[in-house]
């Protein structure tokens, strides 16, 4: 790997390159890319959960003026694949969830769209469907297992065994899923270009090529900024194909999708909700015997997607009997996919509350059963850790917070009419570095670019990539121009899984010292080096994950319920932080994602319709400015030997993680009522 | 949305006019709630007469000692008004309560009273709902209803009115002012309103063609005492799970007068007469307050998931009775 | 339906033909090509369109275009002086009150027409007794009267801190 690259512009807090650009409302999101004589598509979707399309009546929908055409899966173009059945569009007669896609309407402007849309008549044969996960069902679990879980917690000293829910979440970021689609035919050859809001440009190349029949080197997608993705844009999902059959029909013309709020609770991915049993078992003084979790998820009958929310507990805590199960349900509902920390936030919630009753349960300060249960080796591999400091966020975050005035006692501490508490959570999330992107660094005129494929969705990797190419090449940060977002630039992993520094820093830190090695210091005009991701040795040898230390006071109203956060802190080990600025503003984003977690977030099936009736930001809540007083973020000065060329771990995700738990155990320490299922609203904790 | 005329009316007698000749008509005020219902295809009108340009934008002292409030009146003008400010502070509070900054610089006054309910399945044009289509079912009542109403509900509709301007006004005995074919009249707000019913389509008394023009309010010294108290999910930006608008007259820890109405429990804003005659005359305790509270909410009539709201109703009422009576004057 | 309207946006005189059931934010986006303010929601629960109309905050999901005839409009394109970027925003870059930037330009505006409804006087939902005129524009104010605009990437906490840092040079 070469060793590290010395720090310079790497822990500077550089302003956002694209700030200025994103401040007025100039830099060109996909709908908003320039095109010309656009088409607009307005899509119909099924009102039935399961079954199968009779009859589409368009006649009257393709009479109105400005209607180029209306696709249905009668005459639909055929897709090439059927191998992901989410991105099977408008090619068969099938309805696996309430709220698919059955047509779509092109028109020339986006009202005579819509109307058109609502003329168009769809008959079913409607069968019954299952949309709802329960608890209590026959199903295969898979999972992992040491020792004797129940003979153990028969036999422990202290027992906690408890179930927590999570409900089904939504990522809803605040740009809408967008693919403005163009196919063309160029001597003979079918080319198609995305302006596309995706969280991996090369991705979206990738998983579409054989879904359209095409060499993915005639797919062209153009990401340069992304409106907030949060998971649900790491993949292409069925909108993309939808636009993209729609633009083979009116080859030439620009057709122009952005999913309305309401359809992206059914089309762009969601979190599972999840039914989690988690049984601890310790001995008096608090040390861990045994270690249960036990997670019920579901997935769409299409395709499958595991939310995988007993990860974390494999890695967190020791103990000689331990097992993680997972049932996964196929029901008759919308496609999940990927939401911040997916597995770990819903997962850690859970530990993270069982710990803390767990504490209570041994009369111990929860940070001090912490204390008493880390881990100095990797519990699910043995390996030795890269760099776990847990403890040390925990000792000061709590010095920070004001830790150690608190009486453990729930439910006695009162100002004016509100009730007061405070709680503490851990936070973890694995290091991931995805192999296989590549960058080219190239010299001319006194600055050097560097261009790789890769997607800042608002999480400053345009600045931080900037700083660690400029110390890789060892030149100031204003010597180096950075581009992103193309297909037409080197491939490059998606932004998902805190991956993307480590995977684009490294190879650009690659690419670089190729670049020093063979140009030297001097390099001459048009010098240029190509590199890819070297692997890292220390891979399998360590176990690399980030841990934080959550602490929440929350304030409930004596009289109504109502639950406030006052007070946040996280106090996160990321390794090295390359940019302090955007680093906290992460931070920050992950934790209000927590806090909304914790009291605002539920995505409501009405089970004998089979959607989401709370499909819009007024019924879905997110956390507002008022909701979000007090709440800070920082982290522990260090660097990770082991992770990467820079020292750095990711950071976009851990901030959610622990997060709802510190909430609800603040929850608890100010009624004394503990809640055990999310959200938590002032109707749970009426007297 | 269908393709539909737009007119900016000139005078009221014109606008209502062009409505009633035309069934399919509607007006437009700040279109912070109609035009969201027109995405959403609830209705399908084919004509819309702006009127929030009429001259009905000013807020004005009565020779009685009210005020009257025009019909296009900003509800942020309403808010930051120093009348309504000093003497009804309930209202402004109120106003402020609901929505946005942004929402309330374009809502108008008459368009706020006129809001329908955000009752999911009403909003949703895939749900069955009585309310949108006469005899197609209610969706919430064996549904999710955590939102629906505990009093005034008919096995047809369980929607609340969303409103919490309207709480106030109803706590104040305002008066609204119409316009219509025949003439003009003046309907209490507190009539303004229809439960549900049998007609759950109809949310008010007016007819089609009616035109509200301005909202009055009596002269009630004891509206200087007044607030309004909102409880939701959310910090802000939310609605009301439970609110209560309330004023007190107190002398010597009795209770001389009292206006108290409650909103996010029925189709309309809740007028708790019961409460208010428990109250007056009766000595400013915990124990009146109680009793007076659990009275007006006796008929309640929770459903599978909105059960919560009568103990929430009840214990923000007597907080915002014990509020009204505790503070300096 | 059609017709014909004039639109002044951040300075410029726009003439154009509407569809009666287009948006004023379908008209500046789709018709114009401003981009500036965003479509979060199209419903106004979300803040991303703000701009200031005639002066005022306003969203522009639920207005017609056809009802803003001779409307003034700025966006958060046209709120700096063509040189330097408005102190608001460049506040928003000092505190990195921004992430993906999709909400930023609807907060921007938003911050603009509510410093200036601040210094008018009015009160908001948290001013603690809303009969008197003073109002002091702390924390819990600011966030109270910037409900209005969601950000899911949750700079709530920077856009405060540099809201604050523009109200008091403003102040200055």
């Amino acid at each position: 790997m070469g060793g590290l690259v010395e720090p310079r512009a790497i822990g500077t807090s550089l302003q956002r390159i694209d700030g200025a650009a994103k401040a007025t409302g100039t830099a060109p999101y996909a709908y908003e890319q320039p095109v010309t004589d656009p088409l607009y598509l307005h899509a119909v979707q099924a009102g039935i959960a399961r079954g199968r399309v009779t009859a589409i009546d368009t006649a009257t929908a393709e009479a109105l003026p400005g209607v180029a055409a209306v696709l249905t899966h009668y005459n639909a173009p055929r897709l090439a694949s059927d191998q992901d059945r989410e991105l099977w569009v408008l090619q068969s007669s099938e309805v696996a969830f309430r709220g698919q896609f059955v047509a779509a309407v092109i028109a020339e402007t986006s009202e005579i769209a819509r109307h058109a849309a609502e003329l168009v008549k769809v008959s079913y044969l409607e069968l019954s469907h299952d949309s709802e996960l329960r608890a209590h069902r026959d199903g295969f679990h898979t999972g992992t297992a040491d020792g004797d879980v129940d003979t153990a917690l028969a036999s422990a000293a202290v027992r906690i065994d408890q179930t927590y829910t999570t409900p089904m979440e939504h990522n809803n970021p605040m740009e809408p899923h967008t693919t403005v689609a163009v196919w063309e035919s160029i001597g003979g050859t079918d080319r198609l270009t995305l302006y596309d809001s995706t969280q991996g440009v090369f991705k979206v190349r990738h998983v579409l090529a054989p879904v359209f029949g095409l060499d993915p080197q005639r797919i062209r997608v153009v990401a340069p900024y992304v409106g907030g993705g949060f998971g649900s844009k790491g993949m292409p999902h069925a909108h993309n194909v939808l636009a993209g059959l729609a633009a083979q029909v009116v080859p030439g013309r620009p057709v122009k999708y952005a999913l309305t709020r309401q359809q992206m609770f059914a089309l762009a991915g969601y979190r599972s909700p999840t039914i989690q049993r988690i049984a601890l078992g310790a001995d008096a003084d608090g040390r861990l015997s045994v270690i249960a979790h036990d997670v019920i998820e579901q997935t769409s009958r299409i395709k499958e997607y595991v939310e995988d929310s007993a990860a974390p507990t494999r890695m967190m805590y020791a103990a000689p009997n331990r097992r993680t199960t997972r049932r996964l349900e196929r029901l008759d509902v919308a496609v999940p996919f990927w939401m911040r920390a997916p597995g770990v936030a819903p997962g850690m919630f859970a530990g993270e509350c069982a710990m803390d009753e767990l504490a209570i349960a041994c009369g111990l300060d929860p940070i001090e059963l912490r204390v008493r249960n880390e881990p100095a080796t990797d519990p699910e591999t043995g390996n030795p850790w890269s760099g776990r400091h847990l403890i040390a966020c925990l000792h000061e975050g709590a010095r920070r917070f004001g830790w150690h005035h608190r009486d453990p006692t729930p439910g006695i501490r009162r100002q004016g009419c509100w009730l007061v508490g405070s709680g503490v959570a851990a936070a973890t999330y694995p290091h991931h570095a995805w192999p296989g992107s590549t960058a080219t660094v190239s010299f001319r005129h006194g600055r050097y670019l560097v261009r790789i494929g890769a997607v800042d969705i608002g999480t400053g990797s345009w600045t931080a990539l900037t700083q660690i190419a400029a110390d890789a090449l060892t030149c100031p940060v204003g010597s180096v121009e950075l581009e992103l977002g193309d297909t037409d630039l080197p491939t490059a992993t998606i932004a998902a899984g805190s991956s993307g520094i480590t995977s684009w820093g490294t190879t650009i830190v690659e690419t670089a010292r190729t670049f020093r090695d063979k140009y030297g210091p001097d390099p001459s005009d048009g010098d240029e080096v190509q590199a890819t991701m070297p692997d890292n040795p220390d891979a399998d040898h360590y176990a690399m994950h980030s841990f934080g230390a959550q602490f929440a006071e929350v304030r409930i109203n004596a009289d109504t319920g109502e639950i406030r956060v006052s007070r946040m802190l996280g106090v996160f080990s990321l390794g090295r932080v390359i940019n302090p600025r955007t680093t906290r503003s992460q931070l920050l984003g992950g934790m209000t994602m927590g806090l909304s977690m914790a009291l605002h977030e539920q995505s409501i099936v009405d089970h004998r319709f089979g959607h989401v009736i709370n499909h819009d930001l007024a019924g879905y809540h997110i956390a507002t400015h008022a909701d979000v007083a007090d709440m800070d973020a920082s982290w522990l000065d260090e660097h990770d030997p082991h992770s990467n060329p820079m020292g750095s771990r990711g950071a976009g995700e851990i901030g959610i993680v622990g997060a709802a738990a510190a909430i609800a155990n603040a929850v608890h320490h100010a009624t004394g009522i503990r809640i055990r299922d999310l959200p938590i609203t002032a109707d749970k904790l009426q007297r | 949305m269908i393709p539909f005329e737009y007119q900016r009316a000139t005078d009221a007698d014109s606008a209502v006019a062009a409505l009633a000749a035309r069934p399919r008509a509607v007006f437009l005020g700040g279109g912070t709630n109609l035009v969201d219902h027109l995405k959403l295809g609830l209705l399908r009108p084919d004509l819309l007469i702006d009127v929030s340009r009429l001259p009905f934008d000013t807020i004005d002292a009565l020779p009685g000692g009210g005020v009257r409030i025009g019909a296009m009146v900003r509800n942020s003008d309403l808010a930051t008004h120093a009348l309504i400010r000093r003497r009804y502070p309930m209202l402004a509070q109120a106003v402020l309560a609901g929505a946005s900054g942004q929402l309330r610089n374009l809502a108008t006054t008459g368009g706020n009273l006129l809001q329908r309910t955000r009752c999911r399945y009403f909003l949703d044009v895939t749900t069955p709902c009585n309310k949108r289509e006469p005899g197609a079912g209610c969706s919430a009542i064996d549904g999710h209803n955590r939102d629906a109403a505990v009093l005034g509900a008919s096995e047809q509709c369980v929607a609340t009115h969303p409103s919490d301007m309207a709480v106030a006004l109803a706590a104040l005995d305002a008066v609204i002012q119409v316009h219509g074919p025949d003439g003009t009249r003046a309907i209490p707000l507190t009539e303004l309103y229809r439960l549900p019913g049998n007609e759950p389509a109809r949310d008010t008394m007016l007819r089609h063609g009616e035109l509200i023009t301005a909202v009055e309010l009596p002269d009630l010294p004891i509206a200087a005492r007044s607030t309004y108290r909102k409880v939701r999910d959310r910090a802000s930006y939310a609605f009301a799970l439970v609110s209560v608008a309330a004023a007190v007259d107190i002398a010597d820890d009795v209770i001389r007068d009292t206006r108290i109405a409650l909103g996010g429990l029925a189709h309309q804003p809740w007028r708790a007469t019961r409460a208010e005659e428990l109250l007056r005359g009766a000595p400013a305790t915990q124990d009146v307050f109680r009793a007076a509270a659990d009275a007006e909410l006796a008929p309640a009539r929770p459903l599978a998931h909105n059960a919560f709201k009568v103990p929430m109703a009840a214990n923000t009422l007597v907080a915002v009775l014990r509020d009204l009576t505790t503070r300096d004057s | 339906m059609h017709a014909e309207i004039t639109l002044r946006v951040d300075g410029q005189t726009r003439v154009l033909t509407v569809d009666t059931r287009t948006t004023l934010l379908d008209a500046l986006r789709e018709r114009l090509g401003v981009m500036s303010p965003k479509k979060g929601c199209d419903h106004g629960q979300c803040g991303t369109c703000t701009v200031l109309l005639n002066g005022r905050r306003v969203i522009t999901c639920l207005s017609l275009a056809v009802a803003q005839d001779g409307a003034d409009i700025i966006t958060a394109e046209g709120l700096g002086d063509g040189e330097a970027l408005h102190p608001v925003a460049q506040a928003f870059l000092d505190h990195d009150a921004l992430q993906c930037g999709y909400c930023t330009p609807g907060q921007i505006c938003s911050a603009v027409g509510m410093l200036a409804e601040a210094a008018e006087g009015w009160p908001s939902h948290v001013t603690t007794d809303v009969a008197t005129g003073t109002i002091e524009l702390d924390g819990e104010e600011i966030r109270e009267r910037m409900s209005g605009n969601l950000c899911r990437c949750g700079a709530y906490v920077n856009i405060v801190a540099a809201i604050r840092q523009a109200a008091a040079q403003s102040d200055r």
